[in-house]
């Protein structure tokens, strides 16, 4: 853990110090990009084969076969954690900002560099324990990400129990590991590393989200661990946790005593401000695209700062929303629901802000400005779902219905993932030195904002009808005959919004080495990568160290003779 | 269909450079830990090391909060009777070896003494390392006594103490899944042993490495760390040992 | 662009909140006694969240074509870091909106959840196995008889499933059926268990909901207003059959209920 000296020697030679266990930071943000790239298919692939069976339950698939209803649920469960750890907390935040970070700030690198690149790996080992869930006998576990016991507790309660699931367990431990030691990372570059007039108060808004994103990971990964220590105890070596006094199938289990929201408490005190480290380095880009794009300044930086915090604090004080109806007490549930419309706020505060930045803008139309406009819409859907939700009453009739699973992925499944093309196509020509393509990003973005609008928002109907989730059919209960059609228009939607991502995927690797070629500052923007050189040397800067004398958002200053001012450029007109 | 075209038209395209004026190199930086004349900055590296470790004292501490909370809570909790309905206290005091664990206590605390003196005496020898390198002055050096290697054999011995406190422990018929009492018992214990077997490999590396030529400010970074570290470990015992005795 | 952006948010807005205004796929028709002041709150949520709504992605879309960059001749941005006025009033009026919703809904929920069921009302245990309900009626003597885990044995009926003890003098007249009965306008004091894994017994109809969960029984209540036929689904994940859990609860007259469990009864002899 010694901070080393890596960018003192000339940059490594060889293939395997540079491109395998490299220890410079913006080689690890690439792998971390990649190892997510990789995720997000097979996770899409996962709901693709989920949509179908839903349509078509007894379809015969090709090389597949008929899906199972226990394997729906495998399947479920399966997209539902590839998609939370290994895309949504690995993208936005191990990825850019592995790579940005340490740049954005005035770095050579991050603190630690041999602890990033062991962060990296471990999370390499982590994605390949769990990808072999689906290959050990009983195939994946059914019990969904959030692996409620005492089914996630006993191995005879379904197929894919055994096995599957300690290796499910397994896979989440070792990313706590490696994600704490990123958290670690991040935390002491952002507080320790910063160079000269890099206040915190002048540092980009991406940088304090990553910042904030750390802190909530290194507070809520360690109880996550402890969760699943205490279960892996009940499934392997008779404790009794979680697990009370059960019958399964006519047989008595060996337990007593265990208490089933235990789980709930431990899992959710991480999980919810598990969502908050999915979403808040996409509010992070979201600030500093709509600034650069509208040559403006964001509209309230000391808000958004706060609001971030905020966000971050009350995020620790809100899971029990998740258990109103759980048999927790319900004067905690009042308490929570309390708790829980008060995040609402700093949300609105940042909504706002945006919208209050884009207003008397100049705003350009380049498609990373396209996925920051389509976040906000998106954040706005979603959001706002949310106080229906929060309110334990109305949580009675729309708890595990469809309109959860269409608020959460409007945030989650969609916004957070807008705020990662954004990135992409914004800092793709600092990675590269090319653009990616312009048109056929347009075009990705119509199709992805329009198709997953079509996937999502029915989903709030079906929820308000009463159509529970996690189920594998609609075929038994008599309600749910009529929403079938409904339920084949979100999978037609699917079908051509995952068609659409190929685009971007084609775009992204043509362009990688056909793309026009790109300047050092083709956006215009302020922040300190932009005076790197593209890309950016091993050190980032050339042997040479940034100093700072404005805030990272300084566009149209009056007097000024450009209408952006860099963040080390001279001071020649007054910026407050 | 169109084709991919490597023209495109952007609005505002720039084919300027950055357009930041990049200063001359600033001595001091908070960046890459080296000073001025190029040399490893090894002060500000300490720093960033302590911070480090502070940072990831943070997730360690969850842990145990969170463990603590379960253990607090169950202890608590009623379990519902199956034949009446009716809630229940199910809970049995497991009968602590008390005297073998207040044996390992101090073992512990003996060996965060002798972490804390090896970790001043590698400081010193941090602060002579340039006065060495004056010509015609020597220093006296004497073997001294292994604080390191001492704490090492208590580290172990703390561990090996443990281990006989689990066979008593279950010889007394407590075993991991006997009730949640004692399953708590040996998951509290278990992961500060985990912990600690933690450090002492961390000790074992500064000694390996003390073999090596590494400059000795390199050696007094591991040391300081896993020094600290040590100490709370040793704290995190206490609290345990405490929470187990007098929260029964 | 700026013009396309704000009719595409424009049409996906109006596209969304006209299918929540028409109700085309809707709450089901609520049949108890607190659907009336869940569907009131319901609404008035609805109604203020699709204020913000159309206002929010209206202005979005509005702002971007409005503020569009028109080309060299245009005005400057405004070079404004915020107006800290314009921030506290939005901050104190969301918060004044999202609090105050929420302590307008909580008087029903402390009714539905802080007090207990009242006297009179109808003792029915609910319990759930993967992947069945089962309703146990206390009988005459009002009380629940034993249940012994070591008796349960779901293919030899609905008193084995749910293991009850027939040695138990208090179990001998209690009634274990696949369908739930309940007397119409008369409050039902449920108790809820699980035998195996947490399921969740949902009432879409009643508005109601509430996790099933071993190793506690959990009391809840409600009180159905209308006779009917109301369909209950399992709302928890609890296994490879989750999704065809469901049972059925008949609403009937108080005097078909009081026929219908005699004859239950009957049966038992």
């Amino acid at each position: 853990m010694v901070a080393q000296d890596a960018h003192a020697h000339a940059a490594p030679q060889g293939f395997i110090r540079k491109y395998v266990f490299s220890l410079d930071h913006k080689v690890i943000g690439l792998q971390y990009y990649f190892l997510a790239l990789a995720a997000v298919f097979v996770g899409m692939f996962l709901s693709l084969l989920m949509r179908i069976h839903l349509i078509w339950p007894t379809a015969i698939l090709p090389l597949i076969g008929h899906i199972q209803p226990e394997t729906y649920l495998s399947l479920l469960t399966m997209h539902g954690t590839i998609m939370v750890f290994f895309v949504l907390t690995t993208a936005p935040q191990s990825g850019f900002g592995n790579y940005f970070l340490p740049i954005q700030i005035g770095a050579p690198d991050m603190a630690f560099p041999v602890l990033n690149m062991l962060s990296f790996w471990t999370t390499f080992v982590a994605f390949v324990v769990m990808l072999a869930a689906f290959f050990v006998t009983g195939g994946a576990p059914l019990h969904g990400w959030t692996g409620y016991a005492p089914l996630s507790a006993l191995p005879s309660a379904g197929p894919g129990e055994q096995l599957g699931a300690d290796l499910w367990i397994t896979s989440i431990a070792i990313f706590c590991i490696a994600s704490l030691m990123g958290a670690l990372n991040f935390i002491t570059t952002t507080l320790d590393l910063r160079a000269k007039g890099m206040t915190m108060m002048r540092m980009p808004l991406t940088c304090w989200s990553w910042f904030i994103t750390a802190i909530l990971g290194l507070l809520a990964f360690g109880v996550l661990l402890s969760a699943g220590i205490l279960l892996l105890l009940d499934r392997n070596l008779g404790t009794s946790f979680y697990v009370p006094l059960v019958v399964v199938n006519g047989q008595i289990m060996g337990h007593k005593g265990g208490s089933p929201l235990l789980w709930q408490h431990l899992f959710w005190f991480f999980g919810h401000p598990e969502v908050y480290i999915a979403i808040l380095p996409g509010m992070g880009v979201a600030s500093q695209l709509v600034s650069t794009f509208s040559r403006k300044p964001i509209f309230g930086y000391k808000a958004m700062a706060y609001a971030l915090m905020s966000i971050g604090i009350l995020g620790f004080m809100v899971w029990g929303h998740h258990m109103f109806m759980s048999g927790m007490s319900p004067f905690s549930a009042f308490s929570f629901s309390l708790m829980t419309m008060a995040i609402g706020v700093p949300s609105a505060i940042k909504t706002f802000n945006w919208l209050g930045t884009i207003h008397g803008g100049r705003v350009r139309f380049q498609t990373p400005m396209l996925f920051a406009i389509g976040f906000v819409s998106l954040f706005v859907s979603g959001g706002l779902s949310g106080p229906f939700l929060a309110q334990p009453v109305l949580d009675i009739p729309l708890h595990d219905t469809a309109f959860v699973v269409g608020h959460f992925h409007l945030i989650m499944g969609v916004a957070a993932i807008f705020g990662m093309f954004a990135g992409t196509y914004y800092w793709f020509p600092k990675m590269f030195g090319r653009l990616m393509n312009e048109r056929w990003g347009r075009v990705h973005f119509f199709f992805t904002l329009i198709g997953t609008y079509c996937i999502f928002m029915p989903m709030h109907y079906l929820g308000m009808a009463g159509q529970p989730r996690r189920y594998s059919q609609f075929t038994e209960l008599a309600y749910l005959h009529n929403l079938i059609p409904l339920n084949k228009f979100i999978t037609y939607a699917a079908f051509v919004t995952i068609g659409a991502q190929l685009i971007f995927v084609i775009n992204l690797f043509w362009s990688l080495k056909k793309g026009a070629k790109a300047s050092d500052n083709p956006w215009e923007a302020t922040t300190l990568e932009w005076i790197t050189a593209t890309p950016p040397p091993h050190d980032n800067f050339g042997g040479r160290t940034p100093v700072v004398n404005h805030g990272p958002y300084e566009y149209s200053v009056p007097g000024a003779p450009r209408d952006y001012i860099m963040q080390t450029d001279p001071v020649t007109v007054s910026t407050h | 269909m169109a084709t991919l075209s490597p023209t495109i038209t952007i609005n505002d395209p720039k084919t300027g450079h950055g357009g930041g004026v990049v200063h001359p190199p600033v001595t001091g930086g908070g960046d890459d830990g080296r000073g001025g004349n190029g040399s490893p900055d090894y002060g500000q590296r300490l720093r960033r090391a302590r911070l480090g470790l502070l940072v990831a004292l943070a997730p360690i501490i969850m842990l145990f909060v969170s463990f603590t909370s379960a253990y607090i809570v169950r202890q608590g909790l009623p379990t519902l009777d199956e034949r009446t309905g009716t809630y229940v206290r199910d809970w049995i005091q497991v009968n602590l070896p008390t005297a073998l664990l207040l044996v390992n206590t101090l073992l512990l605390m003996v060996s965060s003494i002798t972490m804390e003196l090896s970790r001043r005496k590698i400081t010193r020898e941090v602060a002579l390392a340039p006065v060495k390198s004056i010509p015609g002055v020597s220093v006296e050096e004497g073997r001294g006594f292994p604080w390191l290697g001492s704490t090492v054999v208590l580290g172990v011995g703390f561990l090996i103490g443990q281990w006989m406190a689990w066979r008593e422990l279950a010889a007394r018929g407590f075993f991991l899944a006997t009730s949640p009492s004692s399953s708590f018992v040996y998951l509290l214990t278990g992961a500060h042993a985990i912990h600690l077997a933690g450090g002492v490999l961390a000790l074992l590396y500064a000694g390996v490495i003390s073999l090596t030529n590494k400059p000795v400010e390199v050696r007094r970074i591991v040391v300081d760390i896993t020094a600290w570290y040590w100490h709370f470990m040793a704290l995190l015992w206490i609290y345990i040992f405490a929470l187990l005795e007098f929260a029964r | 662009m700026g013009l396309a952006l704000l009719a595409i948010i424009w049409l996906i807005t109006f596209v969304s909140s006209y299918f929540f205004a028409a109700k085309t796929w809707w709450l089901p028709h609520g049949a108890s006694a607190s659907a009336h002041w869940i569907d009131h709150q319901f609404a008035l949520t609805y109604l203020l969240m699709g204020i913000v709504f159309v206002a929010a992605q209206g202005a979005l879309g509005l702002f971007v074509w409005q503020y569009r960059d028109r080309g060299v001749a245009a005005r400057k941005s405004d070079y404004s870091h915020g107006n800290i006025k314009l921030e506290l009033l939005w901050t104190v009026l969301t918060a004044v909106l999202f609090v105050g919703l929420n302590l307008m809904g909580s008087p029903i929920w402390a009714a539905e959840r802080f007090a207990p069921a009242k006297p009179g009302s109808i003792p029915v245990e609910v319990t759930g196995m993967q992947f069945a309900w089962y309703f146990r009626y206390a009988g005459a003597d009002g009380k629940f008889g034993a249940t012994d885990p070591k008796l349960m044995d779901p293919s030899a009926g609905s008193e084995a499933a749910i293991g009850l003890d027939t040695s138990d003098a208090a179990a001998k007249d209690d009634v274990v059926t696949g369908t739930m009965y309940l007397p119409v306008n008369r409050e039902v004091d449920l108790t809820l268990r699980a035998v195996d894994v947490i399921h969740s017994f949902f009432l879409p109809s009643m508005r109601f909901k509430q996790d099933a969960v071993p190793g506690l029984a959990i009391h809840m209540h409600f009180t159905p207003t209308e006779v009917g036929d109301y369909e209950i689904a399992c709302a928890e994940l609890c296994g490879l059959g989750h999704y065809k859990m469901h049972g059925m609860l008949k609403v009937v007259s108080q005097a078909d209920f009081d026929s219908w469990l005699t004859a239950r009864e009957a049966e038992k002899q």
